[in-house]
């Protein structure tokens, strides 16, 4: 079982690797990737400089272009596919069916992962990017019950990884377009959901109002903690109930199914997280790695340590930790 | 230019489903898609009950696509869209990569909006593999739609009116409003023809619960943009049924296409998307 963590920059890239990442995911500056926020991922110099530094240490290196290309704009995909091939990528992480094929094509050699953001919900869609690109592993949407993520274990060749922590989509990845019909910055073409620049908050008599491109998200009483207005993470009223319609403020965290992973053939767990500091990236990747090292020696009898739990509960949106949809009853 | 009527996406009751397509048999629609796409859990019609539907309506000159479930997650849900793609009688709209790794090879199938197809090369994938339409993605833009078309010219088709299907998730919001598990939901949805409104804290419509989807509150329209629809190469525009007020959709769609009238848009409507702006907006 290999451990999956993400950098949004070098120094998160240096405190994954020394931390006992496997694999460090990271993007580059631009729409190519699905964490396209200012002020985050690498240029060229510095995947160079990070390629350098896990590879020193025996770690591989994962170039997330996992956003829909168009016609305008499809040469700054290809080019950074390029850029991956010649620098020494370990793998790239892709979405795009057009850039599937133009990987398999330019680079038979260069490892192909099906991102999240592919939507690919069962073993049929999975063995077709197997089948067309050779892609060799898959990233399960976070929409699978436990006994859903073993049947299409059973049933590809393709490795599978599945999200273990971190901030939640409720929503299909790749399916999603919440963001572009509030505010116009798609997550499947710009690699983008609920952007700063759309974001307003205003103190009113009313309480803390927090906005998106105008759209009230939610409003906070005195002393309530106020969350970033992620749109699904928002106060709406449903037919007459005010209440967190969609989702709330949550994280994943599956450490307790770690043995139920290893049994039925996970291949690797993600760590979400680009967005956020190398200080979280350190604290969970070490955390992690304990608990898969743990888990791998004590099979059935591992049970997960309280310290874990309550610094990975630090790092939790609103301090809630969830299974998410691996286990039903969060319905 | 074609009409197309997209599959119905709130859980009615058979009767009202019946009724529904028994007017859409004497409507002005050319295109009609049928299926469940949205949950499995809904029952109120069998596969074998769109099948009749479908022959009915075929037997009314209408050309018939079966579409299949837009998220599938488990064996059932696969064992279903086998059934579609095999049903042997009628094209089939794909709308995840699993239906199309089941119809590739076969001809004339339907790429369905949900499959992400946002530049030729793309496409150009599909096409090769049987799909002879393209639906595009519902945020798809006048600049994608005329760029695919431009290098990759296929029949294409765009969502034209209705809200908008915007999101998926494994989780019900109608079970979620009323604090029920989604394996023991009650069909609660069934009591909503069209949809839940969700409403910001300041009573703003904003999104639609409809089970395990979302949609825009508001009603995506493009009537008054058929000009630039052409213009892009759109062959096919798709109304997105609702419990009221379809047929009269359909017909000033057919008199604005065959220009005898001119759609003036209406308040609250938006046409963000087509525009590439929000897709909540109404653009000029």
């Amino acid at each position: 079982m290999e451990l999956v963590c993400p950098a949004g920059g070098l120094p998160a890239l240096k405190a994954a690797v020394d931390n006992g990442a496997d694999w460090v995911y990271l993007g580059l500056r631009d729409s190519t990737n699905a964490r396209n926020f200012a002020g985050l991922n690498f240029d060229p110099p510095a995947l160079a400089a990070g390629l350098a530094y896990a590879h020193a240490r025996r770690r591989k290196v994962l170039l997330a272009l996992n956003t829909y290309p168009q016609a305008a704009t499809w040469e700054r995909w290809t080019q950074a596919v390029d850029l991956a091939a010649r620098q020494g990528v370990d793998a790239i992480i892709v979405a795009d069916l057009g850039l599937l094929d133009y990987a398999h094509r330019t680079h038979p050699r260069l490892e192909l992962h099906l991102s999240v953001q592919g939507s690919a919900t069962s073993h049929e869609a999975i063995n077709f990017y197997h089948e067309r690109f050779g892609v060799r592993r898959a990233v399960l949407p976070r929409v699978l019950s436990l006994a859903q993520v073993e049947n299409v274990v059973r049933h590809t060749p393709v490795e599978i990884e599945v999200f273990g922590f971190g901030g939640l989509c409720v929503m299909v990845e790749g399916r999603c377009a919440l963001s572009a019909y509030a505010c116009g910055d798609s997550p499947n073409t710009m690699g983008a959901c609920s952007p700063g620049h759309a974001v307003r908050w205003e103190e009113t008599p009313a309480g803390l109002e927090s906005r998106l491109n105008g759209v009230l998200i939610d409003r906070y009483a005195p002393g309530e903690r106020a969350a970033y207005p992620t749109l699904c993470k928002g106060r709406f009223d449903a037919d007459g109930a005010t209440y967190y319609a969609i989702e709330e403020p949550a994280s994943l965290n599956t450490i307790e199914l770690l043995p139920e992973f290893l049994r039925m053939g996970v291949r690797a767990v993600k760590i979400e997280g680009r967005q956020r500091s190398p200080a979280y990236v350190a604290q969970v990747t070490r955390v992690w790695r304990q608990a898969i090292d743990a888990a791998l020696a004590e099979k059935e009898r591992f049970c997960p340590r309280a310290a874990w739990m309550a610094e990975l509960n630090r790092h939790a949106e609103g301090s809630q930790h969830t299974l998410g949809a691996f286990s039903r009853p969060w319905k | 230019m074609k009409l197309a009527l997209g599959p119905i996406q709130y859980y009615w009751p058979r009767r009202a489903v019946r009724d529904f397509y028994g007017a859409i048999a004497e409507a002005p629609v050319d295109v009609v898609y049928l299926g469940e796409v949205v949950c499995s859990r809904r029952h109120e019609l069998r596969f074998e009950d769109w099948l009749e539907l479908a022959d009915a309506l075929a037997a009314h000159g209408k050309e018939v696509v079966l579409s299949t479930q837009v998220l599938t997650e488990g064996a059932g849900d696969l064992k279903l869209v086998r059934k579609v793609v095999e049903n042997g009688r009628y094209r089939v709209e794909a709308n995840d990569m699993g239906a199309v790794q089941l119809l590739a090879g076969t001809a004339g199938w339907v790429a369905g909006p949900h499959l992400n197809i946002y530049n030729p090369q793309s496409l150009g994938l599909l096409t090769e593999l049987g799909a002879t339409r393209w639906v595009a993605p519902v945020e798809a833009t006048r600049e994608i739609a005329q760029s695919v078309l431009a290098a990759r010219p296929v029949e294409a088709e765009v969502f034209a009116y209705g809200r908008l299907p915007l999101a998926y998730s494994a989780r019900c919001f109608t079970a979620r409003r009323f604090n029920l598990q989604k394996e023991q939901c009650e069909y609660g949805c069934i009591a909503y023809p069209d949809g839940m409104p969700l409403k910001t804290r300041e009573g703003e419509p904003f999104l639609n619960i409809n089970g395990v989807q979302t949609q825009s509150a508001r009603v995506y329209d493009l009537r008054s943009d058929i000009g630039s629809l052409k213009d892009a190469g759109v062959a096919i525009l798709r109304v997105s049924p609702q419990s009221t007020g379809t047929l009269e959709v359909l017909e000033s769609l057919r008199g604005a296409l065959d220009g005898k009238a001119r759609e003036l848009p209406q308040a609250g409507h938006c046409n963000g998307f087509w525009h590439g702006r929000p897709g909540l907006e109404r653009a000029a």
